[in-house]
């Protein structure tokens, strides 16, 4: 026992010396994550206007499956994950497995190009989309002009059209983001795999959908979860874009609450309501997602 | 024959790709010089009009003011969050203990937790402490820096690139008698600049460009930053687009610049940061 006695004291130095080095970050993600956190969930139990609040016990959570609002909001933001996020997957596995070709001349400028759009802040792409997309806009101009349509499509004021829009400026913008992730998983892909594949007469497409997918799966993974996360917090474009209209046709559950709490007479109760259900959809899709991908290991 | 037209649709796809992602820049950029109606037209040429829209632009918002606070947020918010997020890393991975490792992995639970979740008691937390702190309250800058510094992507982010640290540099100041935090200044900061330039360059942009939270708790037009300034602008009724597509050119400028000129770092930290 004595002779641990200044280990001891040696182990207990270290370890404070190790605790001061972490502390400040924890103590930030303590107070500006998991205490406002807890803090919405208690707030979800309250209901009344501005800081007027009265507990209402699970009153939020069952006035959520009436709400008409926030169930729209909720489809649309499905809707946009459903279709956006496999879309842009695959444009961006495709792009990089093209980009990868060894014998591709201005190899550079290409991915240069399409990784361009990452540059732009979410307000100021969806400024400009929104005018390329305007009724008299330059898109309408382009197509009249060559002739593919013969009148205006209402980009932004028809309900199907403006959720188009949405998911369109949406790939824009992220998809050179992911296929630097993919192309970089495709770089460390062993060469001579391809080779062997060729040799037995793999086909490009077959090359595709049996060694690049399944090598590149786990990165596949973390991108549907980042892209995943993202759609659901889907806020900047509907605001900028079409601000969830024509009516709510592309509202999404991010600008419900904010509507919520800064727009309408503020309900924060009901608003940390409709919080709760965004992390609840991330956790489930998430697990959903590692199943998944974990399923097709075997 | 039929390697020739694989070749072709390869670099037709390609080009395709490059136009679609390139033209919307061009356009703001040519638009950016010409008046509002050419704009409107669809003119794709550049004009003589972008003296007229800069004036115009100085003369009906304070862009300056915007840039300048915009600045002084995506700024801070780095310097910050670097510091805390590297010290963080390397703390965790350094001395490295069961209950370090178990903290670490509840941090990174925050990541799942949306911020549209986390607007609402955010920003009532601010709300209550503007009386009692009227620096750091609703309003201003500090409220915009202090909820965004601090995220489990950055900590996790180091944490991982310490693991590729050489840790004998560590024995070896410790025999040269340096402190512990002396042995993170003089011996892990330097060592690991690249780590540091791609975690900047992804903090800055993000800072730069963020656009919820200061939307909440920025109220007055003196303190607007720039994406609430494009915001503004892009939802008036009468919009000038000659002056609207300067000011997303202007807004985009310093993104752009940190972009071409720290390209190698900027694809180097986003792959890092998943490997």
């Amino acid at each position: 026992m004595r002779a641990s006695g200044p280990a001891l004291r040696l182990r207990w130095k270290t370890s404070i010396v190790g605790w001061s080095f972490v502390i400040v970050a924890v103590l930030m993600i303590a107070w500006f994550y998991f205490y406002p956190m807890i803090q919405a969930f208690i707030l979800s139990l309250q209901t009344g206007t501005g800081s007027n609040l009265t507990y209402h016990g699970l009153g939020n959570y069952r006035r959520l499956f009436t709400d008409s609002m926030f169930l729209t909001a909720v489809k649309n933001t499905l809707i946009y994950l459903v279709v956006q996020v496999p879309i842009m997957v695959l444009l961006a596995l495709v792009l990089s497995v093209v980009l990868n070709d060894r014998n591709l001349k201005w190899k550079g400028f290409f991915r240069t190009a399409i990784f361009l759009p990452c540059i732009t802040s979410l307000v100021a792409y969806s400024v400009i989309f929104k005018y390329l997309f305007a009724g008299d806009g330059l898109v309408n101009l382009m197509l009249l002009h060559l002739h593919l349509i013969s009148e205006p499509i209402p980009w932004i004021t028809d309900p199907f059209w403006a959720k188009v829009t949405i998911i369109i400026a949406i790939t824009w913008r992220w998809t050179g983001y992911n296929m630097i992730f993919y192309l970089s998983g495709i770089q460390n892909i062993e060469p001579t795999i391809y080779e062997a594949a060729k040799i037995d007469g793999a086909s490009a497409v077959t090359q595709f959908f049996r060694i690049t997918i399944p090598l590149l799966k786990p990165i596949i993974l973390f991108t549907s979860i980042t892209s995943t996360i993202g759609t659901l917090q889907l806020f900047d474009e509907v605001m900028n874009i079409t601000q969830g209209g024509p009516g709510n046709a592309s509202s999404t559950i991010s600008q419900y609450i904010y509507n919520l709490s800064f727009k309408y007479s503020a309900n924060f109760g009901y608003a940390a309501t409709v919080s709760y259900s965004i992390v609840v959809m991330i956790i489930l899709l998430s697990i959903i997602q590692f199943k998944v991908a974990g399923d097709r290991d075997a | 024959m039929l390697r020739a037209a694989k070749r072709f649709s390869m670099y037709a796809f390609l080009a395709v790709a490059a136009f679609v992602s390139i033209f919307p820049f061009l356009w703001i950029i040519v638009s950016s010089t010409n008046p509002s109606v050419d704009v409107t037209r669809g003119k794709l040429l550049p004009g003589s009009h972008f003296m007229a829209n800069l004036r115009n632009l100085l003369d009906s918002v304070d862009i300056l003011n915007a840039l300048k606070n915009s600045l002084a947020v995506s700024v801070s918010t780095t310097l910050l969050a670097l510091l805390i997020a590297s010290l963080a890393g390397y703390g965790f991975e350094i001395y490295r203990s069961k209950a370090k490792d178990m903290v670490f992995n509840v941090l990174l639970l925050s990541m799942m937790l949306p911020f549209a979740a986390l607007m609402v008691p955010l920003y009532r937390m601010f709300g209550r402490i503007t009386n009692l702190l009227p620096l750091i309250g609703i309003d201003t800058l500090a409220a915009v820096v202090l909820p965004t510094m601090t995220t489990a992507f950055l900590i996790f982010f180091f944490r991982q690139s310490t693991k590729m640290f050489p840790k004998e540099l560590l024995e070896a100041g410790r025999i040269d008698g340096l402190s512990e935090l002396g042995m993170f200044f003089r011996v892990y900061v330097p060592t690991m600049k690249t780590t540091y330039a791609a975690a900047a360059i992804i903090t800055f942009m993000s800072s730069w460009n963020n656009y919820m939270w200061p939307l909440i708790v920025l109220q007055t037009p003196q303190k607007q930053t720039v994406p609430l300034l494009i915001s503004t602008l892009g939802s008036s009724y009468s919009p000038d687009y000659g002056l609207i597509m300067l000011a997303i050119v202007i807004s985009t400028l310093p993104t752009a610049i940190v972009f071409f000129v720290m390209q190698k770092h900027f694809v180097a930290g986003m792959i890092g940061s998943v490997k």
